[in-house]
């Protein structure tokens, strides 16, 4: 009994050493959940307020768990905001050309996985920082978007209550289908990450290249990998934003850039490769989407969010820090 | 410690061996990347003039980009020191916004401009300090520090100023306004402070201490520590450098725009442009090396092209896109120089 | 007699201006044998082993694996023959565990490339055990970084001994260690020739390399100057060979200058 029991505690305690990046996270969401519960119970406690945040949690979500892979491979992705646009407007134009709206979300998902690849092989062949690489290349699709659809919106309100909208951001039982989609690519992501090959052979590739090449890793092929993910991930989002947004405009997706980057920072992945949290990632969307709703309601100007962006941004990573030093 | 030995001797040799060359070849080499997008540069021009002579050869269309393109080079040219360092900013833009409401509010209230100038420059500055404490003493990674410090001013600009534009346009004509954004004969101002800033920040990178010890810190931080640098302290100035020329940039799109106006989630547009030319420039992100003339040249390239793309008839919309495919091929051409 | 199980002839490998290696022939033999190599910082005894673990390609030279001559040497093809090694500098990923270390790159997986971590923690265990690192402190999920330089050596060691190497390669493993440890590593190679392992340990030390080795090979500025079976000399012998070699080579240095100036 009492062997069971100190079993028990040093699970618990494993649980907590493996994934205290992650709790740390956890314990920067709760009391800021708590602040605001104490400040304005009513809105916090209504499901309303829930159904709101859920609308653009789902985004953070499927994008700041795909970085995370970007991320722990000693690499970084600025492009994901113009994927999103592209992979938007590449669902319209099939929209517009008559075709079945599910053949564009295929679509849409192709030119995002492409571009990926694209991203990959600059970075793995040609041996370009990914840092500028893809800052380049968001310029180039921004720039493509803007000459081809000379500036113009699209708007697909029609699609309403179709069954496709209602597919990837209706809701089933009132529980909003795009946190259903949100909720399966973190499963596949941690599945990805923490159980399948993919996982352990990227943190190694983060954690030491040389010796990774040294031991007969593909590198090329699991960074590239690593970039078709994020560009699938940012066709997804595209999917739901265009929805979401009833529109589809040709800056779509330009403001996610460093809000998604924070998402993954505040959960715990650092920027020097190696380690990283899915759930981490997650927690940090949420943190995001949290203060994106909550400010308001706690009676705050909305434009002061950014600051409080910022302040939680860097809270958490002071967190983070002093949590390192303390193992 | 024998490895720390041969990277010194190694070192050494180095210097040795670049000390060994002198004059032209020394220069060209030293210079080869930065050299490289001055050609392609004078190459562009070339185009330019020759697809549409009118409008190049004209005066008129170097007054609107000299007037624009200094705020750029200002930021862009301390980047250089950053980055060189190893470490990034990529809240420089916000900090040139909250430096310029500083200046906004405070001129507005009456004081006499110069001070507000000061005043400004000293925010930023003592944001570029807050940036490199999270950096050195709390030990955040550069990229994330300051991507929170972005958010965090650019909130506060917005909630502080609670995005009412403040116009500026009561001081054309004054003395301030004459030395800082006015014009001798046709000529804007603007660039000649755009070029004191480039002889500044050239004399700090190639032949101040400050210059050679960032090299050293970014080129190896450890053996950097051990030969005495007090790496924490070249860090942080390279962080405050930044700082300074945010405020000072403030100040100048102020004064060239003639109104603060804080747009509500402020797009990363120029944040993107200016990084893009410290990188177009020829400083890469490994660190230990970087050019300031280059990222000069760079800001220059970028600048011109966007003004090259809508003087050659096409719409604004390809600007973004010319844009990306210079940085891409750019980085690619340093690719080939280096593995040369 | 046996085939030899590697034998590299006339191998060449430049860096640029630096000629690391020129026409040096090497081999194992086909029973399991210990060879030590020794040569002075810089001799090209890195680029020697990783030529042989096909990191690096030969500007010229013949590889043969019992007696077979390989084309395209390369890292994977080399791993497939039963090479297996530990290198001096940055092998293992600080931040991953133990276990993930020691199957880096050969994950041990199920169906769809999932990884049997349990399997994987088991068996990492079971060969930090058999290694005779039996430390308390750490668990095969822990991560590399917590461990002492012993240890981490063990870790790249249990890699190769869990992949059961014909021929197994250590560049300078004893040079962190404490007395100890490295005895620790050295019964450790030894055992591994029993169970039919060769190997080549690299070292500095020439009382290591004479302890542990049934023969002894010196790399001087790329050539093999020397090569003896340890039945035949003894470390007495040895030192005062390898002292010839250092004056030699100080005499050539000293020719050098002569000239130039
Ligand atoms: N990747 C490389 N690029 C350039 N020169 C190299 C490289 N690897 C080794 N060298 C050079 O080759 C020579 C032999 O190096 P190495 O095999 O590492 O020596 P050892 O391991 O015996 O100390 C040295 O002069 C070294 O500088
Ligand atoms: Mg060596």
């Amino acid at each position: 009994m009492a062997g069971h029991r100190i079993y028990m505690i040093t699970s618990i305690s494993r649980f907590i050493e493996k994934n205290r990046r992650a709790l740390i996270a956890l314990l920067v969401l709760s009391v800021m959940m708590i602040i605001f519960l104490i400040i304005n119970p009513q809105v916090f406690l209504n499901p309303l307020m829930y159904k709101a945040i859920f609308k653009t949690l789902s985004m953070f979500i499927i994008l700041a768990s795909a970085m995370v892979f970007v991320i722990v491979s000693g690499e970084i992705d600025l492009s994901f905001g113009s994927i999103v646009g592209l992979a938007g407007w590449t669902l319209v134009l099939t929209l517009e050309s008559g075709l079945s709206p599910y053949l564009g979300v295929l679509f849409a998902l192709i030119v995002g996985a492409f571009i990926g690849f694209i991203n990959g092989i600059i970075i793995t062949r040609l041996g370009i920082s990914s840092l500028v690489s893809t800052i380049g290349m968001s310029f180039l699709i921004r720039g493509l978007i803007y000459i081809g659809t000379k500036g113009m919106g699209t708007s697909v309100v029609y699609l309403a209550g179709t069954p496709f909208y209602n597919a990837f951001i209706g809701s089933i039982w009132g529980f909003p289908v795009n946190m259903l989609w949100a909720l399966g690519f973190v499963v596949l992501s941690v599945l990805l990450f923490d159980y399948h090959i993919f996982g352990a052979q990227i943190s190694c590739v983060g954690d030491n290249l040389e010796s990774s090449l040294e031991m007969g890793i593909n590198v090329a092929t699991i960074k590239t990998l690593a970039f078709v993910y994020v560009g699938i991930a940012s066709a997804i989002v595209a999917v739901q934003f265009t929805l979401t947004n009833q529109i589809f405009y040709p800056g779509s997706g330009d403001g996610l850039l460093l809000i998604v980057l924070a998402a993954v920072f505040i959960g715990g992945t650092p920027g020097w490769g190696g380690i990283g949290t899915i759930m981490g990632s997650v927690i940090g969307a949420c943190i995001i989407s949290v203060i994106n709703s909550g400010i308001i309601a706690a009676g705050v100007s909305y434009l002061f969010k950014e600051f409080f962006y910022g302040l939680i941004i860097i809270l958490a990573l002071i967190g983070h820090k002093l949590n390192e030093k303390r193992c | 410690m024998p490895d720390l030995k041969k990277k010194q001797n190694n070192l050494d040799r180095n210097q040795e061996f670049r000390r060994s060359r002198r004059g032209i070849t020394k220069f060209l080499d030293n210079n080869r990347r930065a050299l490289s997008v001055f050609i392609v540069f004078i190459i562009l021009m070339l185009l330019f003039i020759i697809k549409n002579p009118k409008i190049f050869l004209n005066r008129e269309i170097y007054e609107a980009i000299f007037r624009s393109l200094p705020i750029r080079i200002v930021l862009a040219l301390p980047l250089v020191f950053v980055i060189v360092s190893k470490e990034i900013d990529l809240s420089f833009v916000s900090n040139m916004t909250f430096s310029l409401w500083i200046f906004a509010a405070t001129v507005k209230a009456g004081w006499d401009p110069f001070l507000c100038m000061l005043l400004a420059i000293l925010a930023g500055a003592l944001i570029g300090l807050i940036n490199g404490m999270l950096v050195v003493r709390i030990g955040l990674q550069s990229i994330m520090a300051t991507i929170g410090m972005k958010f965090l001013l650019t909130g506060l600009v917005a909630g502080g100023s609670n995005i009412m534009p403040i116009p500026l346009t009561f001081l054309v004509d004054t003395p301030f306004y004459n030395t800082f954004a006015g014009k001798i004969g046709n000529f804007p101002v603007q660039m000649i402070w755009a070029v004191v800033a480039l002889v500044i920040a050239m004399l700090l990178f190639n032949y101040h201490k400050f210059g050679s010890d960032i090299s050293c810190v970014g080129d190896n931080l450890e053996s950097s520590r051990e030969m005495g640098i007090n790496v924490s302290t070249v860090k942080t100035l390279a962080f405050v450098y930044v700082g300074i020329a945010c405020g000072f940039a403030g100040v100048l799109s102020g004064l060239t725009y003639l109104s603060f106006y804080p747009k509500p989630g402020s797009p990363d547009e120029l944040m993107l442009a200016v990084l893009a030319s410290v990188f177009i420039g020829g400083t890469p992100t490994t660190g230990g090396v970087g050019t300031i003339f280059g990222a000069f040249i760079g800001a220059c390239t970028i600048r011109f092209v966007e003004t090259g793309i809508i003087e050659a008839g096409l719409t604004g919309f390809w600007t973004q896109f010319f844009e990306g495919l210079i940085i891409l091929l750019a980085l690619t051409s340093h690719k080939f120089h280096k593995s040369r | 007699m046996k085939n030899k199980f590697l034998e590299l002839k006339n191998i060449s490998k430049s860096f640029g201006k630096v000629s690391a290696l020129e026409r040096v022939n090497f081999y194992i033999k086909g029973e399991p044998e210990i060879v030590g190599l020794i040569g002075d910082n810089g001799a090209g005894k890195s680029t020697l082993i990783k030529i042989i673990s096909g990191i690096h390609t030969p500007d010229c030279g013949e590889i043969y694996i019992n007696g077979k001559r390989m084309e395209n040497w390369s890292v994977v093809k080399s791993r497939a023959s039963g090479v297996e090694t530990v290198y001096q500098d940055r092998a293992l990923a600080m931040q991953q565990t133990l276990a993930r270390n020691i199957f880096m790159g050969r994950e041990l997986t199920s169906i769809f490339g999932f990884v049997k971590s349990k399997l994987q923690f088991a068996e990492a265990d079971r060969l930090m055990r058999t290694i005779g690192f039996t430390s308390k402190v750490f668990a095969s999920d822990s991560a590399v970084v917590n461990l002492s330089g012993g240890e981490r050596q063990g870790v790249a060691i249990a890699r190769a001994l869990y992949f059961k190497a014909n021929l197994m390669i250590l560049d300078e493993p004893t040079t962190a260690l404490s007395l100890t440890e490295a005895q620790k590593i050295f019964d450790f190679i030894r055992q591994a020739r029993k169970g039919g392992s060769s190997c080549i340990f690299i070292t500095h030390n020439i009382y290591h390399a004479y302890d542990v080795s049934d023969r002894c090979v010196v790399l001087d500025r790329g050539k093999i100057v020397m090569e003896t079976d340890r039945e035949h000399t003894t470390v007495e012998q040895l030192v005062k060979d390898m002292q010839k070699i250092a004056q030699n080579n100080g005499k050539v240095r000293e020719g050098i200058n002569n000239a130039r100036s």
